[in-house]
């Protein structure tokens, strides 16, 4: 649980809902769940972290002998991190126990700098840009553990309870 | 005051990027039904009405979003809200 603590206090009335919360509450699950753990999380943004797991079956496709993260698979990272475990908490006033909300990806525009390898974790930060009648548009960024850019772009989702 | 025809110009202006079926984008009229005829999707939807909002300097809520399901309902929303 990281909750809100590291807002000092700002978003006190949020603690309601924990990060472990979040992760319960995603529609996902092995081996398509890319979400390990939630850092931090306010009404403006969220950050989170993956390990892909070096003996994931993907890396024996992509590519044959040089296993490189395929860029679907980070963005698809960065979406259940950044938008869908965003979404959950904006949501979380509406969101009754046990009930998930009905998401859908809706548009993404990516761009790609540095491979991620097998065995590597890396750093998801979005920043909310709108939350209108359900629609979730965010900028996101990955770095990996070095802290270089991996990719940025933009994704946007469909959220409604 | 605007008149109708520079109403609808305006509006397909704000549509035209998010249109899917062009035919039915050419042809259009007043009764064309966003969803139905130009097969703009939900996500789309949400960019429009928040284009409209920039565009004309008004603020939409929730039953506007509803109601707003074709080209006339969206001139009758917009002219309404300008009034306010």
């Amino acid at each position: 649980m990281v909750a809100n603590t590291c807002y000092k206090g700002k978003f006190l009335i949020d603690i309601t809902m924990t990060t472990e919360d979040i992760r319960a509450r995603l529609p996902y699950q092995d081996p398509f769940l890319f979400v390990d753990g939630i850092d931090a999380v306010s009404e403006e943004g969220i950050t989170g972290h993956y390990t892909f797991k070096a003996d994931a079956p993907f890396y024996k496709g992509h590519f044959k002998d040089n296993p490189i993260t395929p860029g679907v698979l980070l963005t698809e990272c960065m979406a259940q991190i950044g938008v869908v475990c965003l979404g959950m908490y904006l949501l979380k006033d509406t969101l009754q126990t046990g009930i998930t909300p009905q998401i859908a990806l809706t548009s993404h525009q990516m761009d790609f700098y540095i491979p991620v390898l097998p065995g590597e974790t890396v750093t998801v930060i979005s920043e909310k840009e709108v939350f209108r009648f359900h629609k979730l548009k965010c900028k996101v960024k990955l770095m990996n553990a070095k802290g270089e850019l991996v990719c940025r772009g933009k994704i946007s989702g469909m959220l409604s309870v | 005051m605007m008149t109708k025809d520079e109403l609808i110009d305006k509006l397909k202006g704000i549509i035209a990027p998010y249109v899917q079926d062009e035919a039915a984008f050419k042809a259009l009229t007043e009764d064309t039904d966003f969803v139905k005829d130009l097969k703009i999707n939900s996500a789309n939807l949400v960019d429009i009405i928040l284009d409209i909002e920039d565009e004309f300097d008004i603020i939409l809520e929730n039953d506007d979003m509803e109601q707003m399901l074709t080209v006339k309902s969206a001139m009758a929303i917009v002219t309404g809200k300008l009034k306010d």
